[in-house]
């Protein structure tokens, strides 16, 4: 580590980000439930009711679509509203704030407005909670032309990207994993960003290809780390975003290792794992040793008994044997 | 429709067997609630969430509800009100666990989601609010084959503020549905006070905008929780409409086991309302009457004690679901 970084969390990573960006311009102002006095349900906007008062910090009422459409109107002004939704799960009682409204008004007015709103919202299982409060719907907004979708993984990516997401002049999706808060990693100390539509790899190898989305990076790498050891060299790519998507560094990848393993936290059905498969068949075709191999949540609401929810998603342990059977 | 039961007696003459029976109920739920919070303290289980401090509201309005006719929408808080209605301490101690036998859903669904079918009781929805648009579809299926059945449906004062709110007691007034809107307010949603959620000073003051009956009552004090329940449920049983019923009480713990209410709240605030405890209200009110004395009341708690006891154990040692039954019963069979 350089001394130019410093180990933080996730959690505090955005949380940089919001006042670096509640600094840079007084635009910027924040909306959703709990998130002044308590500091968030996840503490992620801790300290910026205090610094930056009740006019950009709002607590709202238990109103999800009145607070998307709240943002929408202040954004069609050129305010830069952050907006926290607790769960991805409820995005869907402002579905029709995001999917009509925000996502549409600049073509449906010739581009004579924009809806610069960021929509910050938290993903993924394993928090024991459930059908209702453990989805990862980044894909549905992926779906819907005129939205970007972001999902970091690591405390940088989540700090740089979030301060390209509220620059940015478009409404932009971010996911958090609500699991991932407490994730800690090297961040640069001082002014940066990361460009919205880029993947990384993460780490290069030449036998095989993990594309990732999320925390789907953790249990990547841990199979990756098992896999060296039996000297099998694993590329890890991190999308960081779907939308838009980074088909180029992709399809690199695929090129030269001929074998690829999509790993998402969505449902596998008509998901992330679905259109990078066919991107790749597309775009790699002839360089391919086998399928496309896709690893998703199960097709099933998720279920509360840990047993029960730690099988819908996937593990190390799957990854590790999906890509054996690849490379064998 | 036999509808004879509908027409209960008020509070001031319930049976004195009557009087216990409810103090009963409201102790039973607060003890089982108690321990939830510390099997979570233990790290036995995941999540709590609790309905410390609602048990007047709670059970004075199941003791109007005809169990097994009437369709409930509880909410996450609802533990002593489930209990008034059928579901058993071992129930909700599985469900807690997550344990296969736990007849909410064999583990699938949250903790405090309560369902259970042979008391009409529908699961909760984690998105607050979304059940108080579908209560009046239950309450208008009931007017439309002609049953006497009442709906109810339970909610926070935060989740008031939610479009599906507004849009329930809209339809449940246009066409006089019997269903009874009873909103548990508890000063709080999460960390927000209410002054934060809402402009008016009473929940009840809605109703006005529907042209609804609105009600607000102490909803610390079981006897008018009763009672304002009792009228609305006259009024929707003989087809009279829906009434919005504002119980106002409080939360004494924290929202969930994932909450700190140090961060929004003072202790100084806390300690004032526990002095308005429900139970210790109540059982001044059952002292003062004679219907309880202090034998009696270790005999009650002595007999909820041993049912908690036994939940705990019955849960504790019960078998989860086997990892491959999250993968049903995500479709129904095909028809025929
Ligand atoms: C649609 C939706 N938005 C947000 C939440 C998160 N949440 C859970 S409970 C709660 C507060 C509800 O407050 P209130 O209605 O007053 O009920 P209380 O918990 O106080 O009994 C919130 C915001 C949710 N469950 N659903
Ligand atoms: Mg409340």
């Amino acid at each position: 580590m350089s001394t130019h970084e410093r180990t933080i969390t996730i959690r505090d990573a955005i949380n940089e980000a919001l006042f670096e960006e509640m600094e840079r311009d007084d635009q910027v102002f924040l909306m959703g439930e709990d998130i002044g006095v308590a500091g968030g349900v996840f503490k992620v906007t801790s300290g910026l009711l205090e610094r930056y008062g009740p006019n950009r910090v709002i607590d709202t009422p238990i109103a999800e679509a009145g607070i998307v459409g709240l943002a929408v109107g202040a954004a069609m002004t050129g305010m830069h509203p952050v907006v926290e939704i607790m769960f991805c799960d409820f995005t869907t009682l402002a579905s029709d704030q995001i999917i009509n409204q925000a996502a549409k008004l600049r073509y449906m007015t010739g581009g004579q407005c924009a809806v610069p709103l960021v929509i910050r919202t938290t993903m993924g299982a394993g928090r024991r909670t459930a059908a209702q409060h453990s989805q990862s719907l980044h894909a549905w907004f992926a779906h819907i032309p005129g939205i970007k979708v972001v999902l970091p993984s690591t405390p940088a990516d989540a700090k740089g990207l979030l301060k390209s997401a509220i620059r940015d002049n478009n409404p932009v999706i971010f996911f958090e994993d609500k699991m991932m808060y407490n994730q800690k990693g090297p961040v640069p100390k001082g002014e940066y960003t990361i460009p919205i539509g880029e993947a990384h790899v993460y780490r290069s190898g030449m036998d095989a290809t993990v594309i990732c989305t999320s925390s789907m990076l953790y249990p990547s790498l841990e199979a990756a780390d098992r896999l060296k050891e039996e000297g099998i060299h694993i590329e890890i790519i991190d999308l960081r975003t779907i939308k838009p998507l980074d088909e180029r560094t992709l399809i690199k990848s695929a090129q030269k290792t001929g074998h690829v393993l999509v790993v998402d936290e969505g449902y596998q059905s008509f998901g992330v794992t679905a259109e990078i498969a066919a991107r790749i068949t597309e775009g790699a075709f002839d360089y391919l040793d086998e399928p496309v191999r896709r690893l998703g949540a199960a097709d099933v609401p998720v279920p509360f008994a840990p047993a029960l929810e730690d099988m819908t998603i996937p593990s190390a342990d799957q990854i590790y044997s999906v890509i054996k059977t690849m490379v064998s | 429709m036999g509808s004879k039961e509908s027409v209960l007696p008020p509070a001031a003459e319930l049976t004195d067997d009557k009087l216990l029976e409810m103090y009963y109920a409201m102790v039973r739920g607060r003890r089982l609630d108690e321990r939830m919070w510390v099997l979570h303290r233990q790290g036995k289980v995941a999540f709590h969430i609790s309905g410390i401090g609602h048990e007047a509201t709670q059970v004075g309005a199941a003791f109007t509800i005809r169990q097994g006719h009437d369709w409930v929408y509880p909410y996450y808080r609802d533990i002593a009100m489930v209990l008034a209605l059928g579901m058993t301490p071992r129930m909700l101690m599985l469900g807690l666990f997550g344990k296969k036998e736990a007849v909410s859903s064999g583990g699938r669904q949250m903790p405090e989601h309560f369902s259970y079918r042979p008391s009409k009781l529908v699961t909760i929805s984690s998105p607050v609010g979304t059940q108080i648009a579908q209560a009046p579809g239950t309450a208008f299926a009931s007017k439309i084959k002609g049953s006497d059945e009442v709906t109810v449906v339970c909610f926070g004062e935060g989740t008031t503020s939610q479009g599906d709110f507004h849009e329930g007691l809209n339809w449940a007034s246009i066409h006089k549905l019997p269903v009874i809107f009873l909103c548990q307010n508890n000063q709080y949603a999460i960390s927000e006070p209410i002054n934060v959620e809402m402009a008016v000073g009473h929940v009840s003051d809605r109703a006005k905008g529907y042209n609804m009956a609105g009600v607000s009552v102490d909803g610390n004090d079981v006897l008018a929780t009763y009672d304002a329940m009792r009228e609305a449920m006259a009024r929707a049983r003989h087809g009279e409409g829906p009434t919005l019923v504002e119980a106002i009480t409080y939360r004494p713990v924290p929202h969930s086991s994932d909450d700190d209410d140090r961060t929004y709240r003072s202790r100084e605030e806390v300690e004032a309302w526990k002095k308005k405890d429900p139970i210790l209200n109540f059982e001044k009110l059952l002292y003062k009457r004679g219907v309880l004395d202090d034998a009696k009341k270790a005999e009650i708690e002595a007999k909820v004690m041993a049912e908690v006891n036994d939940a705990t154990d019955y849960a504790i040692n019960a078998p989860y679901p086997a990892a491959e039954e999250a993968l049903y019963p995500v479709y129904g069979p095909l028809p025929g």
